[in-house]
């Protein structure tokens, strides 16, 4: 049997557990990070391999795609993501993620993943406290509002999902013209459902860059992968398991090559 | 008690050369807490009067906190009173930094609570914040990763002004720290009561795995093994808090009061996990401890003490914050995220290496050595020299007079039948269904998602239940499905009528809420939380509350493995109601085995069994709590039946009969069936006749009485049969009540009364039920409300 410790930040030793295609797809630890176990977990489920990434070294270790958990990076008491950014790491995901030539590496950033895109500019927008200034813990209905990333590539046009959303900081915040530009170029891919959770211009809870191939979200797909230990859906208590498309998308959109 | 007769330079490097030539100085020992006679105790068993930095290390180690004077003589029951069978999956007993359980499969489990109700009520965000910190690191310290935390908290009346202080402040630091940590917060307790205005409760558990073979114990062995310091720097914080260090060994160059309260690094706490657990895994230290109460006087003399030889220590060497800390102030501070270990030589130089991937700091303090005395020296003089045994384990032990207190009695014949608070009761279908609506929308049975949202319960993906569920649930080995359920509890109302049956009331509750959710309960941590031990009266409660603790654990199989003792929590001499806070650790075979406590919506149909039997018990009940009434006689307790209650629920769980279930607690039936219906907002139909037939109570009883030994489930139709026949051959009382009802959303309760039966829409009840704690503490959110509408 296996002796993996079951949990959190430590997956070192975890096993490659028969992928379903070659798609090697890169989790990304720093000190504070949380959900990295999570994020390899929901890529193993997805079919693909999760090849853990730190934060301090500077080889991508040829991966297909990364994945940028959720957690307090550097402890986030500055802006959170705003030291993650100078990573030797980001740099050299930012490069992949925005290569002249070539295919540019897809990259999904989580929560604080999200937080990390924004202040390195490969999304725009910023990232503040709730309106309600308190942490907020729930299940959250999200609207899949564009399915041409690598990672919504599965979801039909318009589909809702159900998501753990858990966060601090998550009011998604832009200038108007970058809002209007977002909107016009239909470059939200998620958005609040119900009530707005935290005070997100335009209900906005994921968007993507020009090009498509990066993707970042407040809300965790990585918590909704299993049955037993995702949010409550019509099948059940627990039995949610919206997030596993996001990893399937992106491990099909490799296999196909589409980019 | 005069002036010290040194002056501070010299008081501050009082080496043990110069005590020994100034046996007359006046020592500050009784600005530290101490007593003459245990002054006296030390000078005896050093042969001469201490050093400063010697009395500083005694004074906090002998304290209550550190050495449970008070406690001890009655806590030893709990280490009698474990049988054989009992021990047969412990693998580590009371007295490590916790207890571990063997699980099976090579895993083990270690889990703790303890307190920080004074910090919490002095700054409740930071309070709170250290509170998780300091048990998780406990967790680390036996070798296990920290997989949850919960929190048993109790507050003072809702709408008391310092309650909107304090409860907001305690949330947030919890989650603050605990969701920086990446631990699920699966679970706990939220009350409230006059009892805790000005001192409320604020218990935090951790649990954590580990494989046997990384099982680490707190003791220095191996002479010229290396002492190592890591982790945050040392501070002034935490000194002025247990008022161990008297003002005048400050001077007036640095500032005169340090906090009281420790403040905490969540980021550093969590890299502390994360080095720590690689340290284990590489197999990389002999023996570790964690700096908490009375820092590193607490680790130093407990790893020595543990081990089998001494300990020599250079102080200079500790990294400090503060530079103008002195020996006796670095042996106090309680500075947050440190922790110490014993190393190889050989293994110093990878040591090093993990400290650097982590980017932690650590200084190299001393070695192990084979003196049998752990001496601290200051720049190369000795300035303790002791046997650490004295330190750590030999501290006063006190026979506390107790005596029964004399208004017992007045206070157990005052029942709510006979008392005022007894007229009147809602006898027709209107009138109890507008008393349901009542007890549910009460602080104390209202729902308390605004506080656990504020808490990550998804992190790791192993949470399988949380709250409101009767127990969190956590898979620990994602292959097989093995894993744990935890519940705490405490009914501080019944320990108050009697301390005896109290505590057991806290066992039976916690054990069924283990059981109910299917797993099979193996282990107990309390968390004992009383008034001041020099009150004899408080003191019998302690007395009593310990041995109906012990003695249920006796009768129910399950041994204490640890825990921790909360004294003096009074105020203007004003005890809080005993609380003794319980928390039973259960196994899974398979998490996905897990009953979940609501009907769910394809349950359709499902026939609703009330398991147990219904005795007129309203004293101390949520229902009397609601008429201002406590008196009369607790519950009875029947350790017999939560046993064979609990067995059914495993065994109904395990071979997949049912579908839902709930335990019957705090607010009786009527609390049961709608904390059921509320859970996944799914709706049923039952009748109390035959409760009241069977039972010979009236409907008011059947709906309100708070007896034990109950639980509903839910079950299939095609499993009737088979369930029945299991609670028939064990001779438990099962009573099918009524049908899950998922097309209508409504409660409704038909009985023998006028109008038949009432019924509640559960949309409706949960707009009341939810909006209670929101309405007092979100004021935030109404301030941002209109912000939000403009978005």
């Amino acid at each position: 049997m296996s002796t993996e410790t079951p949990l959190i930040g430590d997956f070192h030793a975890a096993p490659a557990a028969n992928p379903l295609s070659g798609a090697r797809i890169g989790v990304v630890t720093f000190p504070g990070t949380l959900d990295d176990r999570d994020a390899a977990r929901a890529v193993r489920l997805g079919g693909g391999t999760a090849v853990p990434l730190w934060h301090a070294d500077e080889s991508l270790q040829n991966v297909d795609a990364i994945v940028l958990p959720g957690g307090f990076s550097y402890g986030d008491y500055l802006r959170a993501g705003a030291i993650a950014r100078f990573a030797p790491m980001m740099n050299k995901i930012i490069e992949a993620a925005t290569a002249s030539s070539g295919t540019r590496l897809p990259v999904l950033g989580i929560c604080n993943g999200f937080q990390m895109l924004t202040e390195s500019h490969l999304l725009p927008g910023s990232m503040v406290k709730n309106d309600h200034l308190k942490f907020l813990c729930r299940d959250q209905v999200l609207r899949v509002e564009n399915t041409s990333t690598p990672w919504t590539s599965q979801f039909t046009p318009e589909e809702l999902i159900a998501i753990p959303l858990k966060n601090q900081d998550g009011q998604y915040l832009a200038d108007p013209a970058t809002l209007e530009a977002l909107e016009a170029e239909g470059r939200v891919v998620f958005r609040y459902v119900g009530e707005n959770p935290n005070g997100s211009r335009n209900r906005i809870a994921g968007v993507t860059n020009e090009t498509h191939n990066v993707v970042g979200l407040m809300p965790h797909p990585e918590h909704a992968v299993e049955a037993g230990y995702g949010p409550d859906d019509a099948t059940g208590m627990r039995s949610g398991t919206d997030g596993l498309t996001i990893f399937t998308s992106v491990i099909a959109s490799l296999a196909g090559g589409a980019q | 008690m005069s002036e010290p007769t040194v002056t501070d330079k010299e008081f501050n490097i009082d080496t043990v050369e110069h005590a020994s030539t100034t046996p007359d100085t006046d020592l500050p020992w009784a600005e530290l807490g101490l007593k003459s006679d245990e002054y006296d105790r030390i000078v005896s068993i050093l042969g001469r009067r201490p050093t400063a930095a010697e009395l500083a290390m005694y004074s906090v180690m002998w304290s209550e906190h550190c050495s449970y004077k008070s406690s001890k003589v009655h806590l030893r029951q709990f280490g009698e009173k474990v049988t054989e069978e009992m021990k047969k999956d412990l693998m580590v007993g009371i007295g490590e930094n916790a207890g571990v359980t063997d699980l099976g499969d090579g895993w083990a489990v270690t889990f703790k609570i303890e307190s920080h109700n004074h910090p919490s009520f002095v700054e409740p965000y930071q309070g709170a914040a250290t509170g998780v910190g300091g048990i998780v690191r406990d967790i680390i310290s036996m070798g296990a990763r920290p997989v949850a935390v919960m929190d048993p908290l109790r507050f003072g009346d809702i709408d008391h002004p310092d309650t909107l202080r304090v409860l907001p402040g305690v949330v947030s630091g919890i989650g603050g720290y605990g969701n920086s940590l990446g631990l699920p917060n699966i679970g706990g307790e939220v009350v409230f009561d006059s009892v805790y205005q000005d001192n409320p409760l604020v218990n935090a558990l951790a649990v954590g795995v580990m494989r046997h073979e990384d099982l680490r114990l707190a003791n220095a062995s191996g002479v010229g093994n290396k002492v190592v310091l890591f982790g945050a720097r040392t501070g002034g914080d935490g000194i002025g808090g247990a008022s161990v260090l008297a003002s005048e060994s400050f001077d007036d160059s640095k500032p005169s009061k340090r906090p009281a309260v420790q403040v905490g690094d969540p980021f550093a706490e969590k890299v502390l996990i994360e080095c720590c657990l690689e340290l284990f895994h590489a197999e990389l230290v002999e023996g570790i401890q964690d700096l908490g109460a009375a820092g590193i006087s607490c680790a130093t003399s407990e790893l020595a003490s543990n081990g089998e030889g001494g300990m020599h220590v250079e102080l200079t060497d500790v990294l400090l914050r503060d530079p103008s800390l002195t020996p006796g102030e670095i042996l106090m501070s309680e500075s947050q995220e440190r922790m110490m270990a014993v190393v190889t030589p050989a293994n110093a130089a990878e040591f090093e290496r993990v400290m650097a991937k982590w980017e932690v700091e650590y200084s190299w303090l001393g070695e192990v050595t084979d003196t049998g005395r752990l001496i601290i020296e200051w720049d190369g003089e000795t300035i303790v020299d002791v046997d650490p045994r004295t330190v750590a384990h030999d501290g006063p032990v006190y026979e506390r007079p107790y005596h029964r207190p004399d208004w017992q009695d007045a206070l157990q014949a005052d029942t709510f039948r006979s008392s005022a608070a007894g007229e009147n009761l809602p006898q027709t279908a209107q009138e109890l269904g507008g008393a349901v609506v009542d007890l549910m929308t009460s602080p104390n049975m209202a729902d308390v998602s605004w506080i656990t949202d504020q808490y990550d319960r998804f992190v790791g993906g192993n949470t399988a239940l949380s709250q409101p569920d009767d127990s969190g649930v956590i898979r620990v080995d994602e292959e097989t499905g093995l894993g744990v359920a935890l519940s705490t509890d405490a009914n501080a109302r019944y320990t108050y009528l009697d301390p005896y049956t109290g505590a057991q009331l806290a066992l039976a509750e916690s054990y069924r809420n283990v059981a109910t959710t299917g797993a099979i309960p193996m282990a107990v941590s309390d968390c004992l939380n009383f008034g001041s031990p020099e009150d004899p009266e408080v003191m019998w409660q302690f007395a009593e509350a310990v041995r109906g603790l012990a003695d249920g654990c006796q009768e129910l199989g399950v041994p204490v493995t640890g825990g921790n003792v909360s004294l003096y929590n009074q105020t203007a001499g004003r005890a809080i109601h005993p609380t003794p806070v319980v928390g039973v650790l259960g196994k899974f075979d398979d998490v996905s085995r897990r009953t979940p406590s609501g009907f769910e919506r394809w349950a359709d149909g499902q026939a609703i069994y009330l398991l147990g039997t219904t005795h007129d018990e309203l004293d101390g009940s949520e229902f009397a709590r609601g008429r201002d009434h406590l008196g009369g006689l607790p519950p009875k307790v029947d350790l017999g039946a939560e046993k064979m209650l609990g067995e059914i629920l495993i065994n109904a769980s395990r071979d997949g009969m049912i579908d839902a279930a709930h335990d019957l607690s705090e607010g009786g039936l009527a609390a049961g069936l709608a904390e059921m219906g509320l859970r996944f907002g799914v709706g049923a139909r039952v009748a109390v006749d035959g409760i009241c037939e069977r039972d010979g109570v009236d409907p008011f009883t059947a709906l309100f009485s708070e007896s034990q030994a109950r639980a509903l489930v839910a079950l299939p139709r095609s499993e009737e049969l088979r369930f029945t026949d299991m609670t028939t051959a064990r001779g438990f009382a099962a009573l099918r009540i009524g049908v899950v009802d998922a097309s209508s959303g409504d409660l409704e309760v038909a009985g023998p009364y006028a109008g038949d039966s009432f019924t509640l829409g559960l949309d409706e009840l949960r707009e009341a039920w939810s909006a209670v704690i929101p309405s007092r503490f979100a004021t935030l959110g109404e301030a941002t409300e209109a912000v939000r509408q403009e978005k």
